[in-house]
């Protein structure tokens, strides 16, 4: 029974900050002593992961809509602005991803830390990042979730300024400033909110109630929700706020590109959910089908770009244009199927693009070029590695019985029937566009896979000795592939956590809009 | 065995693990557990025929002894069956949420036997929830179910064994066989499927299987772009497969359940738009999935796959998915198209262009297999017509005679094929009937009854299309249509009389000497050959010139494997009587075209050499020779132009319009910024240090802090900046 008090009380804030406390120790051992800092950052990562396990076990699952572990205590008096915590099944699926990638992610690094190297400095930034990431999603209160969101803009800005490619200097520049116009943004809006509901709380459940008690003009409230839609939108990254994306991924070193695929993008669909839509239903009716437009807009043009493209890496990161084309389309339908559509298409992408980066880098760290024309019967060369691929990129096109599909056809599916309020015409023609963009995805994605592991290899390595997969290599992504299957055959592993809190999310919308 | 059918595709799913995981390990390479799991399959899949046809009779006799039941007793018995049902129903729920076998008669519609219904077994397990929404998976067993299990099967049991021989020594011999399970796994899932989502599922994991059979020797890359281009061009199709699904789930008010949509459907529980819409939407994903006009470009070039494959995958069974699929859900197609009263559909027409334009482009290929291949296209075509029209049985029915016709023709042309090493007609091949005696046999019954020779099974299952295009639908029938399947027919004699002559008459073009297969691949063929030659029997009619047929023996397959249930159309819903004269003139029509075909090769009759003399011919030579110009549109000009010009313009417009703006801000900010620190730091700020020099000095800092753009400060910065802006918000909106 203490036990169990101990971790109510505590589980949530012990997960959040073991990873920032496990920073601050390995800021005391010295830069020289790599394999200490390898261990250090695994075991506290595990560690954390461990917690959340017994958190996630502990939580119940009958009740899933409410608010469990829930933390709600005095922060900071001045501006209002408190530590409330708590998860729901909204942020389950998204706290175990990223529970598990971050340890993957060490794993990966194992042997092969990118130039500069400095094991020391690049961990202490995961686990800097790791404590962000979690901390947004546990979060309650909207200046706690700027400060979690924000604190994950700092590692990522320096991974991939310091170990990224040629370019860095003017990707992590750009990821940096574009994100944090849109946090601006996003800040004015929080701030306005909290204004408009009469200044007492930022807690997002007391900020959800005053606006739907109070008379607030419905211009304000449009106003608002476009701050956050910038803000949210820019992190998704919603078309045309995505040319950050690209950049930023052609030059973060893997694990960064990983982590930014995997978690960093979800903060953005995170927070609609999460932030956006509850607090704000009449204003989201309003721009639903503004954000369906942007999103089949990105679908069709995510992929047409990823065609054009002549870099791996780069292709991959269009491609998350796309598949993310598919999760806004969920929110916006703001029903449930949506919705839940959206969750399940944020853990999907997180698995199957996080693959896919890992893949790259793998491809990267053998052939020292993602030049697609360059390579070339990767099936030949490195089998497994090859077939690795071809799972996972028929993952990324939304196979049936792989997790992509769950995220992609119950989008569309939503859209066919939007939420009260909605033009159901427009919506249909959402629908088919988004259907014709499985079409690209399942083009972009073949014929980069065509262009790589099939045929024969180029000259230039046809006598190159090229490495199968390796051990850390099968030990990160064996975790992935396994859930990427799993999932794809038991949705009902995200969809039973999601479904009750993603209903009554879509119905209190319903009912705010009287519809 | 029937409640437990949902077994049986889960037996090559595991196979396909397990040989992937140890095939490599085993002494036949996995290829033992391939064949394993599906001989296994296939007796199971026996028995649950046999099973099958015992509920039929069953439910018949049910049927029978209640009509005279309720006759005697009133209503008294009526209320004492339902409790009985009821009963069953709630014992079977408890059990596993068994839904069967409940057999139940409208005590009214009980009087004639095409009105008994035989409830199918249904069996569900809730798969995942949604929107509060419980999303079953499960298993539909009910006649054409049956009937496929034993066709897929079968057939899957007689390639593996081929393969066996004929993949011998292939470098990814194991990969093959994996895919071999998988695919058959796929295919039975999806012919059970309980659900239309289930069916979406099943039908791109056959797809996928198929990518990966096609480009099983990836290292070319002929064969790897035959691969996309099927996987891609079927998605092409998926993009109605999705939207008609998706719009019969809402139509039906939150269900994919087959039964229930059908239902619904048939009783106007459904608008007739929504159908529509739905019907048409699914047509375009039968169009590349069973290779009809215009998304038919996929299916020839898939024969770059190995030949097995093309037997089992893209003749025998996969491409049937479409056909298999509109079956399935007939109710929609019934009520959408107004199939039994009108004369004209756009399914029929979808079939009816199919059946010509494919036997077309028959005629002038040289791969054998190209042949075949445009062959399929064609009978693919007769089904999708035959659906069309009305005649659902005749569809099914020719569906399971070309199963094995095809799979015969196809097994045939790899033994000649394996013999002299191509498939080219012209070049390598020409009187092998001498070297390849069982070969030759088998394939020219094959051809039989492809042509549709009396009393090959072509003939029973053409014949009973032909009669529903002339007999079925509104007022003066699908008369069309007959026409169509008549020139087909001839279209059909023709092009197979041209193979026949090519490969196995004539002089040895090839080199070497040519020998006969090993029994692993003359046994299967052999098979194959003796269905093709009986299977015809299976419906035999006993109407018309052939009302002498005992019932007993008549119309078998329409009796067991046509769904009998208020899922299934009855109002407007017939079959065609025998046709003497339709038969005798097909086979007339047959005749003559083989006749032809005789003349024109063996005895050099005709105009030969007309298209080198001829302008008009030579056209419209050209016009074939190019497949109609579909693959210079579809890859030349609209893939091309997605994967050049357009994929680039986008890019280009990312880069420099889009990232452009991006950029821009950014430059335009240090402009402002350096303006900012020269003009009005420097100078203004700088210049009133002079008259205040403590306060400059101050603000000075300030601003320098600004300008420099500590990272660390942007937070404090921010924070302000953002209360500012907050309180402009409040303050003037």
């Amino acid at each position: 029974m203490d036990n169990n008090q101990f971790l109510t009380d505590w589980g949530l804030t012990l997960m959040v900050f073991l990873p920032l406390a496990g920073a601050l120790v390995m800021m005391l051992i010295p830069k020289s002593e790599e394999a200490a800092h390898k261990w250090v950052a695994l075991v506290v990562a595990l560690a954390t992961a461990g917690i959340g396990a017994a958190v996630i076990a502990d939580f119940d699952y009958g009740a899933t809509d409410t608010l469990q572990f829930a933390v709600n205590e005095r922060w900071i008096d001045v501006i209002s602005s408190r530590y409330a915590i708590g998860i729901d099944g909204l942020a389950i699926p998204l706290i175990a991803l990223t529970l598990l990638i971050t340890p993957l992610c060490i794993i990966y690094s194992w042997n092969h830390f990118p130039e500069p190297r400095n094991p020391k400095a690049l961990l202490i930034l995961l686990l800097v990042l790791h404590t962000g990431m979690l901390g947004t999603f546990v979060a309650q209160d909207l200046i706690l979730f700027f400060v979690f969101f924000e604190v994950v803009l700092l590692p990522m800005y320096f991974l991939i300024g310091v170990w990224g490619g040629e370019q860095r200097q003017y990707a992590s520049i750009k990821f940096f400033l574009f994100t944090l116009f849109g946090s601006a943004l996003m800040l004015v809006s929080f701030l306005a909110l909290f204004f408009v509901t009469g200044g007492d709380s930022f807690v997002m459940g007391d900020l959800a109630a005053g606006v739907a008690s109070g008379d607030i003009d419905h211009q304000t409230q449009m106003l608002i929700f476009g701050g956050m839609f910038l803000g949210f939108g820019i992190k998704v990254p919603i078309f045309p706020f995505h040319t950050w994306l690209p950049d930023a991924h052609t030059q973060a070193p893997t694990v960064g590109s990983v982590i930014l695929a995997a978690v960093l993008l979800k903060l953005g669909t995170y927070g609609f959910v999460r932030v956006a839509l509850p607090i704000l239903p009449e204003a989201a009716v309003d721009w639903a089908p503004w954000i369906g437009l942007f999103a089949v807009i990105g679908i069709i043009y995510g992929a047409l770009a990823c065609l054009a493209q002549t870099d791996m890496k780069r292709l991959i990161a269009f491609s998350s244009v796309a598949h993310m084309g598919f999760t806004m389309l969920g929110i916006a339908t703001l029903t449930d199927f949506g919705l839940n559509a959206a969750v399940m298409g944020m853990v999907a992408h997180g698995l199957i693009t996080g693959m896919l980066f890992f893949v790259a880098g793998s491809v990267k760290d053998r052939y020292h070029t993602l030049e697609i024309k360059r390579l070339g019967g990767i099936l030949l060369k490195a089998p497994r590695l090859g077939w690795i691929m071809g799972f996972t990129a028929m993952a990324s096109l939304g196979l049936p019985g792989l997790a992509g599909f769950w995220g992609e056809f119950p989008a569309i599916l939503s859209a066919y029937e939007p939420g009260a309020g909605l033009n159901e015409g427009l919506f249909r023609v959402y629908m088919v566009v988004a259907a014709i963009g499985t079409v690209f995805a399942a083009g972009y994605l073949l014929w980069l896979y065509q262009r790589t592991a099939f045929g024969t290899p180029t000259e230039e390595f046809e006598h190159e000795d090229i490495p199968d997969v390796t051990l850390p290599e099968w030990l990160a992504w064996t975790p992935m592939l396994v859930l990427i299957l799993v999932i794809g055959i038991f949705p009902n592993i995200v969809f039973g956590v999601t479904d009750d809190q993603m209903t009554s999310v879509a119905e209190s919308i319903a009912a705010a809009v009287g519809g | 065995m029937l409640e437990n059918a949902w077994i049986i595709p889960l037996i090559p799913a595991a196979t396909f693990f397990l040989i992937l995981a140890f095939g490599k390990r085993l002494p036949r390479k996995g290829s033992e557990l391939g064949i394993a799991a599906v001989g296994i399959a296939f007796l199971l899949a026996i028995v649950t025929n046999v099973q099958w046809f015992q509920h039929v009779t069953d439910a018949e006799h049910e049927a029978e002894t209640h009509t005279e039941e309720t006759d005697s007793h009133g209503e008294e018995t009526d209320s004492h069956e339902e409790e009985l049902v009821e009963e069953e129903h709630s014992l079977a729920l408890a059990d596993g949420e068994v839904a069967g076998p409940v057999v139940g008669a409208a005590p009214a519609a009980a009087e004639e036997e095409a009105h008994v219904e035989v409830e199918p077994i249904e069996r569900g397990w809730t798969w995942f929830e949604n929107g509060g929404i419980d999303i079953e998976v499960g298993m539909l067993l009910d006649g054409p179910a049956v009937m496929m299990l034993f066709v897929v099967t079968l057939v899957s049991l007689l390639v593996h064994v081929y393969s066996t021989d004929y993949v011998a020594g292939d470098r990814r011999y194991t990969h093959f066989f994996a895919f071999l399970s998988l695919f058959t796994a796929s295919m039975l899932g999806l012919i059970m499927a309980k659900t239309t989502l289930q069916l979406i599922v099943c039908w791109e994991l056959v797809g996928v299987c198929s990518f990966a059979l096609i480009g099983h020797w990836w290292e070319e890359k002929a064969n790897s772009d035959a691969a996309l281009k099927a996987f891609i061009t079927n998605r092409v199709g998926d993009v109605g497969l999705l939207v008609g699904m998706i719009t019969l789930f809402w139509a039906a008010g939150g269900t994919f359940d087959i039964v229930e949509i059908n239902t619904l459907a048939l009783d106007g529980g459904i608008s007739q738009t929504a159908l529509t819409v739905a019907a048409c939407s699914l047509i375009a994903a039968v169009m590349s999935k069973s290779g009809q006009f215009i998304l038919h470009t996929w299916l020839p070039d898939a024969m770059a796959g190995p030949t097995p494959v093309s037997a089992l995958i893209h003749a025998a069974t996969m491409v049937v998915a479409g056909i298999y699929m509109v079956g399935r859900l007939y109710g929609v197609f019934f009520q959408g198209l107004d199939i039994g009263i009108s004369t004209v559909n756009l399914l029929a027409i979808v079939g009816g262009v199919t059946v010509l334009g494919g036997a077309g482009l028959a005629f002038v290929q040289n791969d054998i297999k190209k042949v075949l291949a445009y062959s399929t296209v064609s009978q693919l075509g007769y089904m999708v017509m035959a659906l069309g029209v009305g005649a659902w049985t005749a569809a099914f029915f020719h569906l399971f005679t070309h199963a094995f016709f095809k799979a015969c023709l196809f097994l045939g042309s790899g033994s000649v094929s394996h013999a002299v090493h191509s498939f080219d007609m012209k070049k390598d091949m020409g009187g092998l009937r001498k070297w390849m005696p069982h070969t030759f046999k088998t394939f020219m019954i094959g051809t039989g009854a492809l042509i549709g020779l009396f009393p090959l099974a072509g003939f029973w299952s053409k014949d009973e299309i032909l009669a529903g295009a002339s007999q079925l639908g509104g007022d003066g029938g699908y008369k069309a249509f007959l026409v169509v399947g008549l020139i087909g027919a001839f279209m059909t004699a023709c092009y197979m009389t041209r193979v026949i002559y090519l490969t196995f008459y004539g002089e040895f073009r090839g080199h070497g000497h040519p020998h006969e297969s090993g029994p692993r691949i003359t046994v299967p063929l052999w098979i194959l050959a003796v269905l093709g030659a009986v299977a015809g029997f299976a419906n035999i009619p006993n109407s018309g010139a052939l009302s002498f047929v005992p019932d007993s023996v008549a119309l078998r397959f329409e009796h067991f494997y046509e769904p009998k249930g208020a899922y299934f159309p009855v109002e407007n819903f017939s079959h065609p009587e025998f046709d003497l004269a339709i038969a005798v003139v097909s086979t007339i029509i047959g005749a003559f075209g083989i006749g032809l075909g005789y003349l024109w090769y063996w005895r050099g009759v005709g105009v030969h050499g007309i298209t080198e003399r001829n302008a008009v011919a030579r056209a419209g030579y050209r016009v074939l020779e190019n497949k109609y110009y579909f693959d210079r549109l579809y890859t030349g000009i609209i893939a091309g132009a997605f994967k050049g010009p357009i994929a680039r313009g986008v890019y280009w417009i990312n880069q420099n319009v889009i990232d452009g703006v991006v950029n821009g801000a950014g430059r335009l900010s240090t402009v402002v910024g350096r303006f900012v620190y020269k003009r009005i730091d420097q100078q203004v700020v700088d210049g009133a240090i002079t008259s205040s020099a403590t306060a400059a000095n101050n603000s000075g800092q300030a601003f320098r802090q600004i300008t420099s753009g500590k990272v660390q400060q942007y937070g404090a910065l921010l924070f302000g900046a953002a209360a500012v802006f907050a309180g402009a918000i409040i303050i003037f909106v």
